[in-house]
């Protein structure tokens, strides 16, 4: 991993959380603007795969086990599609929410691959 | 979706589900990687992390269905949950080799921003909400 990369991800997932919660207690429906801060984390979690098997190679191999990181890199990836799926099947204010709970997750998710890249002993 | 699917799978309900669903994939996989990899440090916490995976899974399926005996499987998963993360919780503080930190009920799920200790608490809330009798 690299360091200001995951802060770009947790950035713009607690973003794009908290922008979708708060849309969805609102009452809004899925919007582009919603369902686009979604695929955003998305394409920004993808990056972070091609990371993920580079980091190793070129000199920055994780301090904790590579296992583990990369259960929460495939879970993670899995999620936000999973949500707008749902959000574009069921267009209602809940979904808006829903996407928002699946950013933070992605976020405290990227928050804790990181704690095993860097500071993991063992 | 119909509002025939399911009397608990609506409104804020979903957003309930899509949580438990994240946690139920967040436990279970963490649970067998630890199995997986380190077991032998602590068996009783492991497998009681499995187990609470399952439950987690359970408990999502059983919000999502219908009928009265999902209700009813999701008030015992619930309950089970909150027993749990109490039981684990209170024993990880006086025993931190039986329970280390890393597994989802430990201290109360502080490694899961306490969500589980919450959840359950509104599960049931909700459950109560959406009791048979009250929906028809």
């Amino acid at each position: 991993m690299i360091p200001w990369f995951q802060y770009v991800v947790i950035a713009v997932a607690v973003g794009a959380g908290l922008f979708a919660l708060v849309a969805g207690f609102a009452g809004r429906k899925p919007s582009d603007y919603s369902l686009g801060a979604t695929a955003l984390v998305e394409v920004l979690l993808l990056v972070q795969v091609v990371i993920g098997i580079a980091a190793p190679l070129t000199g920055n191999p994780p301090t904790g086990d590579l296992v583990e990181f990369w259960i929460y890199l495939v879970s993670a990836v899995l999620i936000p599609p999973a949500a707008v799926v749902w959000a574009l099947i069921d267009r209602g204010r809940w979904s808006t929410a829903i996407l928002g709970v699946a950013c933070l997750a992605i976020a405290v998710m990227v928050y804790r691959m990181g704690q095993i890249w860097f500071v993991q002993v063992g | 979706m119909s509002n025939t699917a399911s009397s608990r799978a609506v409104g804020v309900g979903r957003v309930l589900i899509a949580v438990y669903a994240i946690l139920a994939l967040a436990a279970t996989a963490r649970s067998v990687y630890q199995i997986a990899t380190k077991f032998e440090v602590a068996p009783v916490a492991y497998l009681l992390s499995a187990l609470a995976g399952v439950v987690y899974i359970v408990a999502t399926i059983a919000l999502i269905g219908r009928g009265s005996t999902w209700y009813r499987v999701a008030w015992v998963t619930i309950v089970f949950e909150l027993a749990g993360v109490l039981a684990v919780g209170t024993l990880s503080l006086v025993d931190g080799v039986l329970f280390p930190a890393d597994t989802v009920w430990s201290f109360y799920g502080r490694g899961y921003v306490f969500i589980p200790l919450v959840l359950p608490i509104l599960g049931m809330l909700w459950l109560y909400r959406r009791r048979p009798s009250a929906v028809a």
